[in-house]
């Protein structure tokens, strides 16, 4: 399904990946833990192109890619690629002039060339998956950060991509909000979604993950399924950070 | 009532039709077509300037430079008293459409510029992550939003354009302005007769104030209270 290949992100001076080789299995949910500024969500992010990588390769279902430094990436091949993935932001991201239904809407009409009435009917369908069904018709402003989150899981999943990317979905939520965007989750999950998912939530990786991969420092340390990893870690770099996250 | 009284009254009540009249048949027509193709020159200009593209930002930047730093008054003697040295002679009507547009392109133009770049980046990166080209991005998302953003500061500049066209008085044009001036000299009221026609201007200007406040309760809609 995914696979990156000896990728490489600069910024100026500063080396954010350091050669990532990763595989994504078709209906894996792949989780990706370590510390801030480790490149986790540089990494995320280069998956759909909204950082171009300084070098490497990712292929993605039939497509391929390959960066250089000198070779500029076709903007076709760029929106061919985010055609398959999804993204699921952090600050949720829902474009506040329309009402949920629109946000999931939107990019089925404008991208996919759905018409209205398949797209609303597909909206609504997702909202009623995410628990929001009574909320179609209500702006980003009058939802709870957590209702906004499922949202944007539904609009992400709207567009029926081959892998849904979720970047740190529940950090900017309020605890008691945690819990109903993870259960959507760990649903999509289960039902054998392609994900991989940023996060700082161990028993999310624990319940839901196939695949736990540790960064540090711009290159995987250490991967393998969460029992592996958070019962019989390997490395001393992981055994430290593991400790501090659930000593929080 | 003495006489002197009378006589003014009489002076007002009969010069405010024609007045109002040059009013909603110039004036009126002249800004509200200087300022709709000026919106267009604006967002294209705004549009020219962020498009990365270094030639066409660069000819936007001028432009807007040479309007923004020279009187709106001297803009509107080149264009209609200095063009037909070039063999361009311009209706008079036109020559003030060109300089008015010229103008409201310039300064809403840096308007427009604001508001795209205030919209967040996390807005482009949704619309990307769904796959939409630049151009969708800019249309279905970052312009609505920044739409609702310009709506205070164009309302104002609009209002301003109505106040403005009395400089079209100077190119010759009939509007309202030159009206009472034609009328200051049949009369010799100057005071009375340049009151009135502020109070016109007055009037215009407080109706299209409405209109803005409405029109900007109509965008707050989805906006958080």
């Amino acid at each position: 399904m995914i696979e990156v290949k000896n990728l490489h992100k600069r910024f100026g001076n500063l080396e954010v990946l350091q050669g990532i080789d990763m595989k994504v299995k078709k209906g894996e949910t792949v989780v990706i833990i370590g510390p801030s500024g480790s490149g986790k969500t540089t990494l995320l992010r280069c998956l759909n192109l909204l950082e171009i990588p300084t070098a490497g390769e990712i292929t993605l279902g039939n497509r391929h890619l390959v960066f250089t430094e000198s070779v500029k990436i076709k903007e076709q091949d760029i929106i061919a690629l985010r055609k398959q993935t999804g993204m699921v932001f952090q600050n949720y991201n829902l474009f506040p002039h329309m009402t949920a239904a629109e946000n999931i809407m939107e990019g089925q009409v404008t991208v996919l060339g759905r018409s209205r009435d398949a797209a609303r009917k597909r909206a609504l369908e997702l909202l009623r998956k995410v628990g929001l069904e009574n909320r179609a018709e209500m702006y980003p402003h009058q939802l709870s950060g957590g209702q906004q989150q499922r949202v944007g899981i539904a609009r992400a999943m709207a567009m029926d991509p081959d892998v849904i990317l979720f970047d740190e979905p529940t950090s900017a939520l309020d605890p008691e909000l945690v819990g109903e965007v993870l259960k959507v989750m760990k649903e999509l999950a289960a039902e054998g979604m392609t994900m991989v998912v940023v996060t700082h939530e161990m028993n999310f990786a624990r319940e839901a993950a196939d695949k736990v991969i540790f960064i540090d420092g711009g290159r995987i340390v250490e991967e393998g399924p969460p029992e592996q990893i958070f019962e019989n870690t390997q490395h001393e770099r992981t055994i430290q950070f593991l400790s501090k996250i659930t000593n929080i | 009532m003495d006489e002197r009284t009378q006589q003014i009254i009489t002076i007002l009540l009969d010069s405010f039709w024609p007045m109002l009249v040059a009013g909603i048949k110039v004036t009126i027509p002249l800004t509200l077509i200087s300022f709709t193709l000026g919106l267009i020159l604006a967002l294209l200009t705004a549009l020219a300037r962020i498009s990365g593209i270094k030639p066409l930002a660069a000819i936007a930047r001028f432009y807007v430079w040479v309007i923004r730093g020279t009187p709106l008054l001297v803009q509107l003697f080149i264009i209609f008293y200095g063009l037909p040295n070039l063999g361009i002679t311009l209706d008079r009507f036109v020559a003030a459409v060109i300089g008015f547009t010229l103008s409201v392109g310039a300064y809403n133009s840096e308007i427009m510029r604001a508001a795209i770049l205030s919209i967040s980046k996390g807005q482009w990166e949704a619309a990307y992550s769904i796959g939409m080209t630049r151009r969708q991005a800019l249309k279905r998302i970052i312009l609505p939003q920044a739409a609702r953003v310009t709506v205070p500061p164009l309302g104002n500049s609009f209002i301003s354009l109505v106040k403005d066209t009395s400089l079209a008085a100077t190119i010759t044009v009939t509007e309202m302005f030159q009206t009472s001036q034609q009328v200051v000299a049949a009369t010799y009221e100057p005071l009375w007769i340049y009151i009135e026609v502020a109070v016109i201007y007055l009037l215009f200007s407080t109706v299209l104030s409405a209109l803005q406040n409405s029109l900007e309760h109509r965008f707050e809609r989805y906006v958080q209270k």
